[in-house]
């Protein structure tokens, strides 16, 4: 019996990085999963991936914007209508936004970050949280970011957002652990995503990779994360093994935001 | 199995959360050294477990004393050869009583054991998870350990004093490749907090309990297996980029 064995669960961004190491860790121990990106490229690409090492797993592909209201409540339907509830939520969706300093950051970036980051987690929440009370138990995780705890620089929208995560997640969690509910954030440090590698290009430009390692010389542990290591996280945290884990913001960062 | 062939130290493994861990690592195949206080509850452990004699070494053994401290850590490495893991959890609860009341002698029983006990543990263990560039430290903190509650400032800040030392350690050991985390659970059905009850409520432990849980977001108090599954995580290769951290095991309680 693998954890997942008949559990539902639903990842948004799991077109890349985070969400789409998460799907293949949650894939492997049984999930059937509902998978949302606004690329449809990245879901087939996801897909594939599942399929390779998860020949038997039952997926559902949404391409959503999660700043959408409209859109959060389709996948949300969509995912009761096909399988009839709903595990876990892995509520992960986030753009990094472009770099700047604050007075340069602009409103419509600043905007454009928030409705994504904020908004959409909100949105994920509102609806999914209203299945699982009547179901009287779920899981959900939020991602945040060290730079939902810590300030980085240069990134208005993005630290005003991940902080906004925090927020909701600390607030959700009293309201529902009396009906069973778990509400969790995780706050990955510098992992090697396509998201990372963007922003070290906004950085670097060609030599971005120079930039990476400059960037994590004053990590603890002297390197990048990798996607599945924050995957096998997720995957505890959605599972019935973190049933007791209930309004914390879980850093994964080799150390970075307790170093100072 | 994820612990096949990992040889990991329990401290306070007679106790109601240092069990289950022995459980779950017993299960997935770890090598184990149980070290306790109580070598009546400890022999007991080992027959609950059922392990054969090369699996398993007991260490009876005083914590709050340096050279017993040692003495665990050498007789692993004799029987076993490495240290892939470590859970420092042998703790105490201590009295519950008015700041003004505590004794000299109060404040070594309870520092001897959580802060001196656990620094020793350390000492001793990270040298040789250094050598092997490999190795996970689990401190068993507390929520105390985040915040205060009355009656309780010696149990309360010596589980603030090992937040401390977990975060020096953590940057000192993660060029090693060794990691070092926090859990910190909150209320859970141990002996500890019957005793934490009767302590604070005498006469009404039944209302404190029940006062206890009605502040859990999650309106119960948790169970040792509940912490077991994330000390068992944190110890595991699946944690390879969690250092320094500090997990609450409280269902909500700290963040109320």
């Amino acid at each position: 019996m693998k954890r997942f064995d008949n559990k539902v669960v639903i990842v948004t961004g799991a077109g890349s990085g985070l969400g789409q190491a998460a799907t293949l860790q949650l894939a492997e121990e049984g999930a059937k999963l509902v998978l949302v990106d606004l690329s449809e490229a990245g879901l087939q690409e996801t897909q594939q991936k599942v399929l390779a090492i998860a020949p038997q797993a039952e997926t559902l592909l949404i391409t959503a914007n999660v700043a959408d209201e409209q859109a959060v409540k389709g996948f949300v339907d969509a995912t009761v209508e096909k399988f009839g509830q709903i595990d876990g939520f892995f509520n992960n969706a986030g753009i990094e936004g472009k770099q700047n300093l604050t007075e340069d950051f602009g409103i419509d970036e600043f905007e454009k970050v928030i409705s994504i980051n904020l908004n959409g987690v909100f949105y994920g929440m509102k609806y999914v949280l209203k299945i699982m009370k009547k179901q009287g138990y779920g899981s959900i995780v939020n991602t945040a970011s060290v730079g939902g705890i810590r300030g980085v620089g240069n990134q208005s929208g993005y630290a005003a957002s991940k902080h906004g995560v925090v927020g909701l997640t600390r607030n959700s969690a009293i309201e529902y652990g009396q009906f069973g509910i778990s509400v969790k954030a995780i706050a990955p440090g510098a992992i090697m995503t396509p998201m990372v590698e963007g922003s070290l290009r906004q950085m670097g430009g060609d030599n971005w990779e120079e930039v990476g390692k400059e960037f994590v010389k004053p990590n603890p542990m002297r390197r990048f994360g990798k996607p599945e290591e924050v995957g096998y996280l997720v995957a505890f945290l959605l599972s019935n093994h973190a049933d007791f884990i209930n309004g914390v913001v879980v850093p994964i960062d080799g150390g970075q935001s307790y170093k100072y | 199995m994820k612990f096949e062939n990992k040889a990991i130290i329990i401290t306070g493994a007679a106790g109601g959360i240092g069990k289950e861990i022995a459980h779950k690592l017993a299960a997935e195949g770890a090598q184990l050294t149980l070290v306790d206080v109580n070598e009546v509850a400890l022999k007991a452990v080992v027959e609950e477990l059922g392990l054969t004699a090369d699996r398993v070494l007991t260490v009876k053994t005083d914590v709050s004393k340096e050279a017993d401290v040692k003495n665990y850590v050498d007789q692993t490495v004799e029987k076993f050869g490495r240290i892939d893991g470590f859970v420092n959890n042998a703790g105490v609860e201590g009295p519950a009583k008015a700041i003004e009341d505590i004794t000299e002698a109060d404040f070594d029983f309870v520092y001897g054991i959580n802060v001196k006990g656990a620094f020793y543990g350390i000492k001793y263990v990270l040298p040789i998870m250094k050598k092997q560039q490999a190795g996970s430290i689990v401190n068993t903190a507390s929520v105390a350990g985040l915040i205060g509650s009355p009656q309780m400032m010696l149990y309360n800040s010596s589980k603030h004093a090992l937040m401390g030392i977990n975060k020096v350690a953590a940057l000192e050991a993660a060029p090693f490749n060794v990691r070092v985390n926090t859990v910190n659970p909150g209320v859970i059905n141990t002996q500890m907090m019957r005793q934490i009850e009767s302590k604070v409520a005498p006469g009404a432990a039944d209302a404190a309990q029940s006062a206890y849980a009605e502040a859990v977001p999650m309106k119960r108090y948790g169970e040792p297996q509940e912490v077991a599954n994330l000390v068992v995580f944190l110890l595991s290769d699946e944690a390879s980029y969690i250092s320094s951290s500090s997990y609450t095991v409280d269902g909500g309680l700290y963040n109320v």
